[in-house]
């Protein structure tokens, strides 16, 4: 068996430091969103000539007038990504851009991918997708209060938070992009961490009314352990998944593959370090759920 | 938990193999419209253009209130009641009337069978709102009013959108209502919808009106630009002829001087008005004002009145055929604006399908090879089972021809990963049962029992969140969390019944053999 429990006030430690250090740097940094949520323009190019790199390209949309423009490279050699804000909402600039292009390059560029995003509708996106999020949580929340007694609620949805801080924590440092596909990444994570702490509570509940004799402190290590192959044949299997989305999925689900993988390893450290030393520190024993018991 | 009946063995076959049948359709093409379901690619995959469109009813609405302001004004002064100083601001009317009639007024508005403020009896609300300010009165739509006004507008519009796009000819496309103010286009294997935008960019208001030097018309005068935005003249108010009274409107060579024309062939009461216009007023010019904008403004020469003619304005052959596509298809009730555009082209649809497919064949492998390191015999069972999920899956997809976006496959993928979540809570229960339960039968037996609880719950978290995914997401996030919660349900059928009666029939033949798992 192995001694989780000596690490508790270790990892309660960390966690903590990694919260606040995540909820600083998304006050102070804040998070880096795409064109999603704060609207813009993104031009997805593929150049057939292998003279042209990114400081060209980048010189050449600089002449353009159209504002901040990020340049940059996207996977491979050939692509490009350029973003820029389009604050005057200018109508015709895609077709702008692509004279102005091939003025100076020559056709050499294939436009795959075109998005433009109004400012209206971008604020509209962050606002559901907040909603999505709040709305995910709230409802965990009752799904685990209606399921558990409420020290186990606690700990669940502390975990909960602390997955989805911490992983918004990880792109706020990186300044990675955060569109409408980690909107779907982080409520998946939402899923799996909850998944993951109800599997490992559910064990605590039965030991708890199997032994009246073992202290919560000593019951939560056990639990662990017996639920332990599980966790991480899960883990690796849902990791295994993902990482073939990362690697071989294509630049478009990187981002997305990349929040999931953070959640799912979070998820599993919380479920273990977090969830479980709420109920320890709430000092969880048989009477808790023998109480619940009675009632029902 | 391991017996199985001879029905119930037989209705799982069947309920697999149709779903897996149904997910191999989409390889063949079957000349059958029932069976030939396929399941749709999102436009990040096939390639397309997404474009939402805003109507902008601010116009609208100041012209609802402008001719209001006249209705007003006429309607009272047939009663001896006369208004004064009435004017529009900031979407609302003010005007004034002596004290004697502000009740009279007032009670016109009010009453239900108003012959100038419209009633909606269904939503208990009048078409306007009337307030006593005091200093005058003021007029405003109600909230019922807008709703109807938008709606209507936003109904014309659609109309048009659709006319317009079926004129360029793309294949499907996929035009929708969104809100009260939005259209939604959806173009499929369009690529450059540079001639969609600058189509749905145009509200198309033709109008036929003199050029006049008479600042003093009755109607009113304004100073409109040309085309090419040098030049200004000064043009009645009065509408001669209007979009409205087009039959139809074609591209032409012109002959005589090697120019692109738009023809125009009017009716009845187009050809009457354009012929007496044109007979009364030789030697006038006349503006042909497309959008606030004068394309041309002939002299006329000759009584014109076989109510056709041409518009000449220095046309490309493509801009002369945009126009007469335009003219065509109506002029819109109100301005368009592209709030939100993504296109995909067809090459990255293909990348990202070929990426999608590796992705998807790898993490399978992956997991598979994991599974069978792991479990041996059991971890088979579990694979057979995965494959089995994985069609059915599809199958449902196909059935229900849904739409699959990258983010979909994504969401396939990840159903991968976890969907022998519930084989391993099994499995490992199963182990724990084994330590104390020397009956390989039942140990197994009370390990399915014991891991249900764990394993609804896990499924169930995971299915809200994706239920919610659905109701908030757009476009492709909705892919994702479609496949995602069909995952789940496919899922625990195919753990429940086509995993455990594999088990059962491998564990009832080993049932005496020591360390079955």
């Amino acid at each position: 068996m192995i001694p989780f429990n000596k690490y508790y006030n270790h990892f309660n430690l960390l966690s903590t430091i990694l919260i606040v250090c995540s909820l600083i740097l998304l006050v102070f940094k804040g998070l880096n969103f795409g064109i999603d949520f704060k609207g813009g323009t993104l031009i997805e190019l593929r150049s057939s000539d292998t003279k042209i790199n990114v400081s060209s390209l980048r010189d050449k949309f600089s002449q353009m007038n159209l504002g901040d423009v990020s340049v940059k490279k996207f996977g491979n050699d050939k692509d490009y990504l350029i973003k820029f804000e389009n604050k005057d909402n200018k109508k015709n600039v895609i077709e702008e851009i692509k004279i102005n292009l091939d003025k100076s390059f020559g056709n050499n560029f294939n436009f795959r991918r075109v998005e433009n995003v109004g400012p209206k509708v971008s604020a509209e996106l962050l606002k559901s997708g907040v909603i999505a999020i709040s709305l995910s949580l709230a409802i965990m929340l009752f799904y685990i209060w209606i399921r558990f007694e409420w020290q186990f609620s606690l700990g669940a949805i502390l975990a909960l938070f602390h997955d989805v801080i911490v992983t918004l924590g990880v792109f706020s440092l990186f300044s990675l992009e955060i569109n409408l596909s980690i909107i779907a990444a982080v409520l998946t994570i939402v899923g799996y961490s909850m998944n993951d702490t109800v599997v490992i509570f559910d064990r605590v509940r039965e030991n708890l009314r199997k032994y009246s004799d073992i202290k919560i402190f000593e019951l939560t290590n056990i639990s662990i352990n017996e639920t332990l192959s599980r966790t991480i044949i899960t883990s690796v299997t849902t990791l295994l998944a993902l990482l073939a989305i990362y690697f071989f999925g294509g630049e478009i689900l990187k981002g997305f593959s990349l929040a999931m993988i953070l959640g799912v390893v979070f998820g599993t450290y919380s479920s273990i370090y977090i969830a479980n030393t709420v109920l320890v520190r709430l000092r969880v024993s048989q009477k808790t759920v023998l109480r619940e018991d009675d009632q029902k | 938990m391991l017996y199985f009946s001879k029905l119930r063995i037989l209705s799982i076959a069947l309920f697999s193999s149709l779903f897996i049948l149904i997910a191999l359709t989409n390889l063949f093409k079957i000349d059958d419209d029932f069976f030939d379901k396929k399941i749709n690619l999102g436009l990040d995959l096939q390639g397309g253009s997404y474009l939402l469109l805003e109507i902008d009813n601010a116009p609208v609405i100041e012209q609802k209130l402008q001719n209001l302001t006249t209705t007003i004004r006429n309607y009272f002064k047939d009663q001896n009641i006369k208004i004064n100083n009435i004017k529009i601001e900031d979407e609302k009317i003010f005007f004034n009337v002596d004290d004697q009639s502000k009740q009279v007024v007032l009670d016109t508005f009010m009453d239900e069978n108003s012959d100038i403020n419209p009633y909606y009896p269904r939503f208990k609300s009048h078409q306007l709102e009337i307030e006593d300010m005091g200093l005058n009165l003021k007029v405003n739509f109600s909230t019922q009013g807008l709703i109807s006004l938008k709606t209507s507008s936003q109904d014309q519009a659609i109309e048009i959108v659709r006319r317009r796009i079926d004129e360029v000819g793309t294949n499907e496309p996929n035009i929708l209502k969104r809100g009260n103010n939005r259209i939604l286009v959806e173009l499929p294997g369009l690529d450059d919808p540079m001639r969609v935008k600058s189509l749905l960019g145009k509200t198309a208001n033709l109008t036929f009106r003199f050029v006049t030097n008479n600042e003093n018309d009755s109607f009113g005068v304004e100073k409109l630009k040309y085309e090419d935005g040098l030049e200004e003249a000064t043009v009645s108010k009065r509408i001669i002829i209007s979009g409205d009274n087009l039959l139809d409107a074609q591209p032409q060579m012109d002959t005589q001087n090697n120019q692109t024309v738009v023809s125009f062939s009017l009716d009845r009461v187009g050809a009457k008005r354009f012929g007496k216009a044109t007979s009364t007023g030789i030697g006038k010019q006349l503006a042909i004002v497309l959008d606030g904008k004068i394309i041309s403004a002939p002299v006329i020469r000759d009584t014109i009145a076989s109510g056709s003619g041409q518009i000449s304005g220095g046309f490309t052959f493509q801009s002369a055929t945009d126009l007469a596509l335009l003219l065509r298809s109506g002029a819109l009730p109100a301005p368009l604006n592209i709030i939100e555009e993504r296109t995909v082209g067809p090459d990255l649809g293909q990348d990202s399908i070929n990426a999608g497919m590796i992705a998807l064949a790898i993490g399978f492998l992956l997991v598979i090879i994991f599974m069978f390191v792991k479990y041996r015999v059991f971890g088979l069972i579990t694979n057979l089972t995965l494959i089995i999920n994985l069609f059915i899956l599809l199958g449902i997809l196909t059935l229900f021809e849904a739409t699959l976006t990258l983010p979909g496959i994504a969401g396939i993928i990840l159903t991968v990963g976890m969907a022998v979540d519930a084989n391993v809570l099994i499995f490992e229960r199963i182990k724990e049962e084994l330590k104390d339960e020397k009956n390989n039968i039942l140990a197994f037996d009370s390990g399915y029992i014991k891991s249900r609880t764990a394993i609804i719950d896990a499924n169930i978290t995971t299915l809200l969140a994706a239920i919610i995914l659905f109701f908030m997401g757009s476009g492709p996030i909705k892919g994702f969390s479609v496949t995602l919660g069909i995952g789940i349900f496919t899922t625990l059928f195919s753990v429940y019944f086509i995993a455990r009666l594999f088990t059962s029939i491998y564990v009832s033949k080993n049932r005496n053999k020591e360390k079955l798992i």
